[in-house]
């Protein structure tokens, strides 16, 4: 048995198929394969967000914990594929004005999560913060929301404050 | 990680039918936990049956009232769905507090079921496990385990299963739809886990190859309130310490109907079935809650640096089950 | 020349902030590279032994892989005096988590599997690994980190102790502590010939380069180090790694470029660590407050690799009038990871203890913390009587007792409720010392009104890039848009290491020289810059290297608000506060950013990280990001920063102190202590977790 298999994706609009190794993750595929590097590898392991990326729309999701190979037909968007030409994505902005990041290591991650935390919100999902009572509909976004819904994305530098901020900013 | 084939069939009975040929292969959901094991070393299969776009990914009411959750569902998904937010909060809940988004977007239903243990032993192949490979020993007994069992945990292994989900599941009597080369069966969701006993490296009362289908939840219990609550060592993205799934149904200040089930505790999630039947009948106070309860963590068998999940169980169980009793009372939703 | 208005102490954005948000930063595992090859490091599963055997059978079986390097096949490397990367040099293990192999193959894929089948075969030994406070083996070591003497007695503690009318003697514990900045440690490494490039992550390229050229024994102009962007240090990154050693090692072993980036659960090991700490801290004072005897004793570990003494009783020398002082350091030397610095080492722990113990002081004496602080202000340093530069404690303290509404606090502890939560304020001091090193810098004019700097900075996510080109600019007495500076690579004038919140003072410094005399040049030139451009260099080998008649340090004052849950003993923050004084501040923003960011790292260890060494392996059992717990998003609540401008001329041309550490020095005292006003409960050791309060209520 050989272990490979041909995937076909899109990244950031852009086709990308090969035959590529069983084991290779998402995240080593957009990085060691594709030139991708903007998602990063802080743990390997889910742990920590810094791979964080944009399935098929607004779903994030960790990219290292992602078999390649299962994910075939998918459309893959990272922070590289955000902006429009030389004009940030309101998030991006909103990252830069508030200074939302220190060694910006963890910042991709961070703004593919913040945009879709804030198109999830928009929908209507809650979260373990939200009073269980809402009403459906769009969920205020709240400090506490927004720091729960971000708490996937680890930031040692500890931009945390700066980063709700940028969130709330682009939410509101 | 060991190189492997990957096969995405169609069906569930081709699904099924690769694996019972496949003695060391697995099932693949969204791959959160088997991945992360498969990088540990800890995992090593050579044939992964891709299930995650199986066509069970719809959450439909049964004829009774019920709910059908396919295995295929993301956690995402299911946790914010009208019908499970309106009818089952404490599953809904649950969901919510684990993992992050992200994790919760690819994780599905049948996975998270199965997850293992996060004992640090167990995660470390360098390290002995009776877990991961039998008759090695358990150091956890004698060294981490403050996050590890209290409740149900032999000799061999003390390690707890970390699902919030399945605790919620557990409190609402779901049952497991299992398909497998012998035909479909149904498992109740409490007989799903076992503990360890003297054969730690088997999680469960499956059999290889079994496919989950679908969780059935039976319909709710009119005028029943329900919640979920975890503590952790930090406020989001973090695994239980303890947590407390429950269902409560008053009347006239009476327990009706009560149903209580422990995460992090045990290697399964802990129903609290001494608890709910002293609570039969009883007065819906905080002293006939708190006497069930200590009752039923009577049993618990705190290792040198875990014992306090014994009162944090407790205190979180019994001020659940008042908050909920108090709503039952107040009528609010 | 016309005066332009001055940028520094202006909010300049982040240069390099576009690249950050767009992906666009390069970091050192990011550079593409032909013929990439991947490594993976197999580490010991032992805590003290000797290798011997390592069975490769099985990893070499797959064609992709192209090495397994040990000890016995590695190309061997010379002694560069740092033992952390001496690597694959010998057979013996002196701690668990050792890199002992390296697996090197074409994709990482295969690395890693190749890496999980190499079998290492030991002949182990009893390894001593347990820390306590009366074991046998601790001494007193030369000297602590940072250079400061294990020991120091002023006056006769004993006995003015015993004659105190108010005592408090109080032991307090700070388990190991992780740096886990998200960048793990990684390198790139290509050789060309003799010429190595590595694309590494850490907090200075030029000890790197230094440190590479003597382990392959080539020139250092030949060694070129590129840092552009790193993703974080605090500490881990601040000498070189065996990550680096061992890229360029497996470089030259399989003639192809290699990059190795730590797997994230072997971090722990071998980047260092803040060594677990057991502080007795006794305070003797009169009732009023006022403290006659102060003695820190502090009992730490080393390991059998390097001596690295946590300096935690250092800060207890120079915080308060004490008489009569006694501080120590006791070291075990043990089999376990080297520490080595984390984010204000020393002075966080020490603090920990010591603004604790004030608060047990000032309940002692029925007083108000902030009061019992500045009752005890000394009117000189009391360790070498020198006067202070500037010292601007009791303005922070009254400031931030002013925004925080500190007053109105009812001071009975276990009052405050919110149903089932206790409600509790607490107040500590923070301080850190003012360090500057010499550092080298090159500034040119170009004919077309350019302006370019050089200087070998790392920008760890402090904003030195930005900062420096502030201070350039001003220097040059140009707009901010026609200075570019260069940093992050080894091969520009040398610069320190971005360490000991030096790095705007060490670098900006010869900045600041060059630049100041460039402008002179370009004067003198009659405002024309010629053709082929004016250069010029400077450096402050003098300047920054003697010693200084002032006692330096910036102070800061912290206040918390917690609330803690009784049913599940959880404890959260509500909002924290800190006002600072740390000199001129060069740029808001980013400075701002930095006393938050130092404050969250204060709020995690706190609260939520903690580190366990298990006693059978040796090993840390919370290795990873999911066990090991940094603080999340919804730990952290609103951050409020201020800072009292200091006008200190005693420092360096610009007037600033470090501001990078001291966030993060007196926050866990003020949670502790605002945890004690919440419940009644006092917690000695660290991390306040659900457990400490749930048994404690
Ligand atoms: C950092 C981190 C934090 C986390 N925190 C939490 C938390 O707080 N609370 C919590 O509950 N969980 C937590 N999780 C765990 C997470 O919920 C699980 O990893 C996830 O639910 C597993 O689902 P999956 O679909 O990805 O499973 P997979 O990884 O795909 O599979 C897990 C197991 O189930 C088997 N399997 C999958 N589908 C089927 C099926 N249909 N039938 C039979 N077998 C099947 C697989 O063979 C495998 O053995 C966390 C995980 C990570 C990485
Ligand atoms: S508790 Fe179970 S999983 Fe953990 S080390 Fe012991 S046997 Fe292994
Ligand atoms: S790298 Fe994927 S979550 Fe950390
Ligand atoms: S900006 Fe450095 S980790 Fe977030």
């Amino acid at each position: 048995m050989d272990g490979t298999s041909e995937v076909g994706l899109r990244i950031n609009g852009k086709p990308f198929s090969r035959v590529i190794d069983n084991r290779t993750t998402l995240l080593d595929l957009l990085r060691e394969q594709a030139g991708v590097t903007g998602p990063k590898k802080g743990c390997d392991h889910g742990q920590c967000g810094a791979c964080t990326v944009l399935l098929d729309g607004d779903r994030r999701v960790n990219a290292c914990l992602l078999l390649a190979v299962s994910l075939d037909g998918a459309d893959v968007t990272t922070v590289e594929g955000l902006a429009d030409g030389d004009r940030l994505h309101p998030v991006q902005q909103a990252f830069v004005d508030h200074d939302g990041f220190q060694c910006g290591f963890c910042t991709p991650g961070q703004i593919c999560s913040a945009v879709a935390a804030i198109a999830e919100a928009r929908a209507g999902w809650p979260s373990v913060v939200t009073p269980p009572d809402t009403p459906p509909g769009p969920v205020e976004p709240t400090a506490a929301e927004i720091r729960e819904r971000m708490s996937g994305n680890l930031c040692r530098c500890g931009a945390y404050v700066n980063i709700v901020a940028a969130v709330r900013e682009v939410a509101r | 990680m060991k190189t492997f084939q990957y096969e995405r069939p169609a069906d569930a009975d081709t699904a099924v039918a690769l694996l019972a040929d496949a003695p060391t292969g697995a099932y693949l959901g969204g791959g959160t936990n088997l991945v992360d094991l498969m990088k540990l070393g800890v995992a090593a299969p050579d044939l992964l049956v891709d299930v995650s776009r199986l066509p069970f990914d719809a959450v439909e009411e049964t004829g009774t009232g019920g709910l059908r959750i396919g295995a295929a569902v993301r956690n995402s998904t299911l946790a914010v769905h009208p019908l499970v937010r309106e009818r089952y909060p404490v599953l809904s809940q649950a969901l919510l507090s684990g993992a992050s988004t992200q994790l919760r977007n690819a994780a599905t239903v049948g996975g998270n079921l199965l997850q293992r243990t996060r004992c640090p032993y167990f995660q470390d192949v360098g390290k002995p496990c009776n877990k991961r490979r039998p008759g090695t020993g358990c150091p956890a007994r004698e060294g981490a385990h403050r996050d590890l069992a209290v409740l149900g945990a032999s000799e061999h292994c003390v390690a707890t299963n970390p699902s919030d989900m399945a605790v919620a599941l557990a409190a609402l009597d779901a049952i497991v739809d299992v398909a497998s080369g012998h035909g479909p069966r149904r498992v109740p969701l409490t007989d799903l886990h076992r503990l360890p006993g003297d054969a730690p490296d088997r999680d469960t009362t499956l059999r290889h190859g079994e496919l989950i289908t679908a969780v059935e939840l039976p319909p709710p219990m009119p005028g029943a309130r329900s919640a979920y609550r975890k503590a952790r060592d930090r406020a989001s993205y973090a695994f239980a310490l303890a947590s407390v799934g429950a269902v409560l149904q008053v009347r006239e200040g009476l327990v009706h109907h009560v149903r209580v089930a422990f995460g992090a505790l045990a290697a399964k999630p802990w129903r609290a079935r001494t608890a709910e039947e002293a609570l039969l009948g009883e007065p819906a106070t905080t002293a006939s809650f708190d006497d069930a309860v200590r009752h039923e963590l009577a049993a618990a068998r705190p290792l040198r640096d875990n014992g306090y999940k014994v009162p944090l169980a407790r205190r979180m169980a019994v001020s659940m089950l008042t908050e909920l009793a108090a709503a039952s009372a107040g009528g609010t939703p | 020349m016309t005066t332009l208005p001055r940028v520094t102490g202006e909010a300049v954005a982040r240069i390099e902030a576009r690249d950050k948000v767009t992906g666009a930063a390069s970091y050192a595992a990011d550079h593409p590279l032909d013929g990439l090859t991947h490594a993976w490091p197999v580490t010991a599963t032992v805590a003290r032994g000797d290798i011997t055997a390592v069975d490769d059978s099985e990893a070499l079986r797959d064609p992709a892989v192209l090495a397994v390097l040990t000890h016995a096949n590695a190309p061997r490397l010379a002694d560069a005096g740092d033992p952390m990367v001496a690597v694959l040099r010998s057979p013996h293990v002196a701690h668990h988590g050792q890199i002992v192999a390296l697996a090197v193959a074409e994709t990482l894929e295969a690395a890693r599997a190749a890496a999980g089948a190499v079998r290492v075969t030991y002949d182990e030994q009893p390894h001593d690994v347990v820390l306590t406070a009366d074991r046998p083996g601790l001494y007193t070591p030369d000297e602590v980190n940072a250079g400061h003497p294990a020991d120091r007695r002023r006056g006769d503690f004993d006995a003015a102790y015993a004659a105190s009318e108010i005592t408090v003697d109080a032991v307090y514990e700070v388990t190991p502590l992780h740096n886990h900045p998200m960048e793990p440690h990684a390198a790139t490494a290509v050789w060309d010939g003799d010429a190595l490039t590595v694309f590494d992550s850490n907090q200075g390229s030029t000890v790197v380069r230094s440190t590479l050229a003597a382990l392959f024994e080539v020139d250092e102009a030949d060694v070129r180090v590129v840092s552009e962007h790193v993703g974080g240090g605090f500490g881990s990154k601040g000498t070189p790694r065996p990550h680096v050693a061992l890229a360029a090692l497996a470089a030259k072993a399989v003639g192809r470029p290699v990059r190795l980036a730590l797997p994230r659960n072997r971090i722990a090991a071998v980047t260092g660590h803040r060594a677990p700490t057991i502080q007795r801290v006794r305070l003797g004072a009169d009732a009023d407050g006022h403290i006659d005897a102060l003695a820190h004793e502090t009992v730490t570990q080393t390991s059998t690799l390097t001596e690295f003494v946590e300096q935690a009783s250092v800060s207890s020398r120079m915080m308060y009038a004490s008489p009569h002082s006694l501080t120590t350091h006791r070291v075990a030397r043990l089999d376990v990871p080297s520490p080595s610095w984390m984010r204000a080492p020393g002075e966080c722990p020490g603090m920990f203890a010591l603004e604790s113990a004030m608060d047990e002081l000032a309940s002692a004496c029925g007083l108000d913390p902030v009061e019992l602080r500045i009752r005890n202000e000394p009117p000189v340093e009391p360790d070498s009587g020198r006067p202070f530069s500037s010292r601007h404690l009791v303005d922070c303290l009254r400031e931030g007792a002013r925004r925080f509404g500190w007053h109105d606090r009812d001071p009975r502890p276990a009052v405050g409720r919110d149903g089932p939560l206790l409600i509790g304020s607490g107040v500590a001091a923070s301080t850190y010392p003012v360090w500057v090193f010499p550092s080298h810098a090159e500034a040119y004019a170009g004919s077309d009104g350019r302006y370019e700097v050089r200087v070998n900075a790392t920008d760890i996510g402090t904003g030195a890039r930005t900062v420096l080109t502030q201070i350039a600019a001003d220097a040059l007495g140009v707009p901010l848009d026609l200075v570019r500076v260069s940093i992050g690579r080894g091969d520009l004038p040398a610069g320190s290491v971005a360490g000991g919140s030096s790095g705007t003072a060490s670098w900006g410094w010869p900045v600041h020289k060059a630049c100041t005399d460039l402008r002179q040049r370009v004067s003198d030139a009659g405002g024309h810059v010629p053709d082929g451009g004016l250069f010029v260099r400077a450096d402050t080998e003098q300047e920054a290297g003697g010693g200084t008649e002032y006692s330096r340090h910036a102070f800061g004052a912290q206040f918390a608000e917690v609330q803690v849950d009784t049913v599940t003993g959880e404890v959260r923050v509500r909002r924290m506060l800190g006002v600072f004084a740390a000199g001129h501040i060069l740029n808001p923003r980013t400075a701002r950013s930095q006393f938050i960011g130092g404050m969250t790292m204060g709020l995690g260890m706190a609260l939520t990280e903690g580190s366990f060494l298990d006693p059978e392996f040796g090993d840390f059992t919370e290795r990873d990001l999911a066990s090991y717990h940094v603080a999340a998003c919804a730990d952290v609540p609103e951050i409020d920063v201020h800072w009292i401008d200091e006008d200190d001329p005693h420092l360096n041309p610009m007037g600033s102190k470090g501001i990078g550490e001291i966030g993060i020095v007196g926050a866990a005292a003020a949670l502790a202590n605002a945890v004690h006003h919440a419940t009644g409960m006092r917690v000695r050791r660290l991390p306040i977790h659900p457990d400490t309060i749930l048994l404690g209520l």
